[in-house]
């Protein structure tokens, strides 16, 4: 069993595909929470501020759309839809492919976690900012928004750890992922024991990791408060 | 702003017009109707759905009035505050300060709010930043925006006078603090602040590791910071334990005697008979009743008046 593996994972050079598969996975993992907190903020924020004027309705409204769809549809459907119908036509490369989908797809879970963060921030924090003549913009900004991302890091924590985890699916579109490595050295001699045990191992270990990280930065975070 | 400036300016002089005031609506630049008015409110009224809180209320608040509000609870103190410097919406009417409609949409209401501190009962002190910072944030970051207004300014002036004749040159704005000056300025005024209530030394804590008393005196300030023109206090000391309500009223007080403009809710009727020079009893929406603390502590009219003082005297 072990000799298989071994002729597989070195000397066939499987390592290669599981050192770039790992690389693909933190990469899609790491930048699409990048791109949903972005995204996932600014519909938030649209939101929050969606019974200011009409732009904003209107706004807020394109943001509740988006929402339900991503959140309204399984992941892997909406890699095939991308993959298959949107980029068709497109040369783009697969990664990048998947870091768009994970991106758009984690900014619709991480608006609404941002928006409960939002909220939770006392609305006195808003009163008083603007009652000494700050715009809501920069109230928001400056006052709410670090409240509001304290309040939210550790439910951030647990997208990325979902994120992670999720990533196994863009195999599907042919991006070199984790999964995919291990699949390739599992499916050319048939013999699987190892190398998906080996597979969930790592998966392990990487949201331990991420775990511990997250728990770092929670810390931090409250510390500054406490002086 | 401008708008209203200029029909303030063009019907300055002639007398209350009764058309003028049948037509103002909400979004007419209307004018303020008494000239040495600090605040006006005319014909204010809120509602939230069916129920009224503020029943056509008209009031003018000069310059050095310390005026107090009181009534019992849900009549609208709070509602009325917060209509003053539009935190909260009017449903129609409208309130001038220093002949500025602050329910005119032209109006840019963050230039006006700057000249009015607000204090509330919860303190509202930014959880996020140190006591410095919270007492700064506002005066540096308008200060920036100036700056950076002006800058730009400057900067097209500078190259359109590229094309201007040598006579016909526009002059700059003059710039006299840059970014540093405005943080130090900023920074040393609040010290200035704190020192004056004593705590100077706390500068660099944050919020949530300090009294209410405390908490409550720095958000004063913090307001102060702001060379405010009249200061609204919505019961400042309700939320306090019964030692700390003494050394918040002094500061009030000490304010007051300086001469700051004030209008304040309060359940502290022996505050409010020393302090107030106007005492409004409101209720119902309405002011029932209004005078000096003599008149309406003393010889109250309104029956009203008369129990909600048999209560709380
Ligand atoms: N956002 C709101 N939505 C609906 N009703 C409100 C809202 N804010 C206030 N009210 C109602 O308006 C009325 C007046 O409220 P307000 O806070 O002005 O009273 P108050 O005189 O300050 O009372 P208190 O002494 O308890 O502070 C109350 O009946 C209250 O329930
Ligand atoms: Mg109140």
């Amino acid at each position: 069993m072990w000799d298989i593996f071994y002729e597989q994972f070195v000397t066939k050079g499987g390592y290669k595909n599981v050192l770039l598969g790992l690389r693909n996975t933190l990469i899609i993992a790491i930048a699409g929470l990048a791109i949903g907190i972005i995204i996932g903020t600014l519909v938030a924020v649209l939101q929050v501020a969606g019974k200011r004027n009409i732009v904003a309705y209107v706004f807020s409204w394109v943001g509740t759309v988006y929402t339900s769809l991503f959140r309204g549809t399984p992941i892997i459907v909406q890699l095939l839809i991308f993959h298959y119908i949107i980029f068709a036509s497109v040369e783009i490369d697969s990664l990048l492919e998947a870091v768009i989908v994970f991106g758009l797809n984690s900014g619709a879970y991480v608006s609404e976690i941002m928006r409960g963060g939002i909220m939770s921030v006392d609305i006195g924090q808003t009163e008083a900012g603007r009652t000494l003549g700050l715009s809501y913009a920069t109230t928001m900004l400056k006052v709410v928004f670090p409240q509001a991302i304290k309040n939210v890091v550790p439910t951030l924590g647990n997208e990325l750890i979902a994120l992670t985890k999720d990533t196994s699916v863009a195999s599907y579109v042919a991006t070199m992922d984790l999964t995919n490595a291990f699949r390739l050295i599992a499916s050319a001699k048939y013999e699987y024991i190892i190398p998906y045990l080996m597979l969930a191992l790592f998966y392990l270990v990487i949201i331990l990791i991420f775990t511990v990280l997250i728990r770092l930065v929670e810390r931090r975070m409250r510390k500054s408060e406490r002086r | 702003m401008k708008d209203v400036e200029k029909i303030v300016a063009s019907t300055e002089g002639i007398p209350v017009d009764e058309e003028i005031v049948e037509r103002r609506s909400r979004y007419d630049p209307v004018r303020p109707l008494d000239p040495e008015a600090l605040i006006e409110v005319q014909d204010l009224t809120k509602q939230y759905g069916d129920l009224v809180v503020l029943d056509n209320i008209s009031e003018v608040i000069r310059s050095g009035e310390k005026v107090a509000i009181i009534g019992p609870s849900g009549s609208g103190k709070s509602t009325f505050l917060r209509c003053l410097n539009v935190l909260e919406d009017p449903t129609s009417g409208n309130v001038f300060f220093e002949g500025n409609n602050l329910c005119n949409p032209h109006v840019d209401i963050n230039v006006q709010r700057r000249r009015m501190g607000m204090v509330f009962q919860q303190f509202n002190l930014f959880n996020n930043m140190t006591v410095l910072k919270n007492i700064t944030l506002a005066p540096v970051h308008i200060a920036l925006h100036d700056l950076r207004r002006e800058k730009m300014h400057n900067g097209w002036t500078k190259f359109c006078n590229l094309f201007r004749k040598k006579d016909k040159k526009q002059p700059l704005i003059p710039i006299q603090r840059d970014a540093k000056t405005i943080r130090a300025d900023a920074a040393e005024n609040a010290m200035r602040l704190l020192a004056r209530i004593g705590l100077a030394d706390k500068a660099n804590v944050y919020p949530s590791t300090l009294s209410g008393g405390q908490r409550q005196r720095i958000a004063i300030v913090r307001a102060l910071a702001m060379n405010p023109k009249v200061m609204l206090f919505d019961e400042p000391t309700s939320a306090l334990d019964p030692e700390m309500v003494g050394e918040v009223l002094e500061l009030i007080k000490e304010l007051a005697d300086e001469g700051m403009t004030m209008v304040i809710v309060t359940h502290e009727m022996g505050f409010a008979r020393e302090v107030a020079t106007r005492v409004f009893f409101m209720d119902g929406g309405k002011i029932r009743e209004q005078g000096t603390p003599e008149q309406v502590f003393g010889a109250p009219q309104d029956d009203r008046l008369k129990e909600f003082l048999s209560k709380v005297l």
